[in-house]
């Protein structure tokens, strides 16, 4: 019994030194493409100037802290969901509630609209991802129609459909993303890999192929094949959670924001970090991030109430936004880059232009 | 008493750098131009960047309110 036990500690001392070489090799590789900094290249880029951005909308309604939101493919319609259970879509145009249902749970964190406008997913506390098909009949009860998709061992932090309204991939305090089919509810794979709580992941667009990019709170950022289930690659450069993830319209590269009030853009192609969005007078952790049409600018919302706009390229904030009383939590550009929408735990929400 | 389990976990780690040590790389020099020509190429759809005419964005236009 004794020489096993040898053995075994032989094994894991020899397998964690060969892990820690292997880190040091990675390292030396990526320092060895990294012959400049993006802002450098960027210096003879034209500034960008003033910004008049104001609140153009808001959508009140809900009675708790706004805690995710989604644009609909139309440009035009926003699901949210709040702390309160409830779940709202709205028509941003004219602030009207369209469609409201009531989750059986707190917290609810994760929201998303199908791609065809009809339906839209959410969880939270309840561990689950359920999907709602969206009816304009005045007669029916939308919770009549849930459907439950995906069961996680601890809490839904993110949920995305793919393509299709035909499967969603998810994220979870259990530590877990996986990948369901809606109309089964069978699980087509699932990703393990992050040694904490998922809270976030963002789909590569569709055409840079069948990816898509977790962050947690092991501080790490992944980015996932999705049809092997493997993690291709990994960047661990933030100082806390990362809370959000979303990637650079072309895809070839990621943002992040993190509790360590930074946001950073990674390159997938030079696989590492290239930039870091940070001031000395930011020091509150930025929970949504969200690039503009272009991939020129980069909306971040924080916990000290602001959204700051970043020029991506330069590395320089363009504008701070105020108006939010409370936290902001949730952010995303609309789908043809016209507005962005902002969600807070002032309970309200702000589309901005 | 050591599980097989902290040998199975560091075993599927040394597996993972491993392939995260394959990957192909390009400079950050070549990564940075392609990121700032897909800004520029792209610049003049962004109405958040640009500003579009407030007719032409609809959340800038003024509304009108309907008679009922």
């Amino acid at each position: 019994m004794a020489t096993e036990a040898l053995h075994e500690n032989e094994t894991l001392a020899s397998l964690k030194s060969e892990a820690e070489n292997l880190k040091g090799k990675l390292e030396e590789e990526r320092a060895k493409l990294h012959d400049v900094e993006l802002h450098q290249v960027a210096e003879r880029v034209e500034a960008l100037g003033q910004f008049v951005m104001k609140t153009r909308r808001t959508l009140k309604g809900h009675g708790n802290k706004v805690l995710c939101m989604d644009w609909c493919k139309d440009k035009r319609r926003i699901v949210s969901s709040s702390q309160d259970g409830k779940v709202i879509v709205w028509d941003s145009f004219t602030t009207n509630k369209e469609h409201a249902v009531t989750m059986p749970c707190t917290w609810v964190m994760a929201c998303a609209y199908a791609p065809s406008g009809c339906a839209i997913a959410c969880g939270g506390l309840d561990n689950k991802c359920s999907v709602y098909p969206l009816t304009f009949d005045k007669n029916e009860n939308m919770a009549a129609k849930k459907k439950s998709v995906a069961m996680h061992t601890n809490y839904l932090s993110a949920c995305s459909f793919t393509n299709s309204d035909m499967q969603i991939l998810t994220a979870s305090g259990d530590g877990t993303c996986a990948l369901w089919d809606v109309e089964s509810g069978q699980l087509l794979q699932s990703f393990h890999g992050h040694g904490a709580d998922v809270l976030c992941l963002d789909l590569a667009p569709s055409e840079t192929g069948n990816t898509f990019v977790s962050g947690g709170c092991d501080k790490k950022a992944m980015v996932w094949d999705m049809r092997s289930g493997q993690c291709v690659q990994a960047f661990e450069t933030h100082e806390s959670d990362i809370n959000s993830v979303r990637y650079y319209p072309s895809g070839d590269a990621f943002a992040s924001g993190s509790d360590d009030a930074t946001c950073r853009l990674y390159d997938l192609r030079a696989d590492r970090e290239v930039a870091i969005y940070s001031k000395e007078s930011i020091i509150f952790g930025a929970s949504s991030v969200d690039f503009s049409l272009s991939g020129r600018l980069l909306f971040a919302g924080y916990n000290d109430y602001t959204i700051n706009v970043w020029d991506v390229l330069k590395g320089s904030r363009v504008s701070i936004l105020f108006g939010h009383e409370n936290r902001v939590s949730t952010l995303r550009v609309s789908p043809d880059g016209t507005a962005f929408c902002s969600g807070s735990w002032d309970h309200t929400l702000r589309v901005w232009a | 008493m050591y599980s097989g389990a902290s040998t199975r976990a560091l075993q599927r780690l040394v597996e993972q750098l491993k392939l995260e040590a394959g990957v192909e790389r390009i400079k950050v020099s070549q990564a940075a131009a392609e990121l700032q020509q897909y800004c520029m190429q792209k610049a003049c759809k962004d109405a958040l960047l640009v500003g579009v005419t407030d007719r032409s964005n609809p959340f800038r236009e003024p509304r009108s309110c309907a008679l009922l």
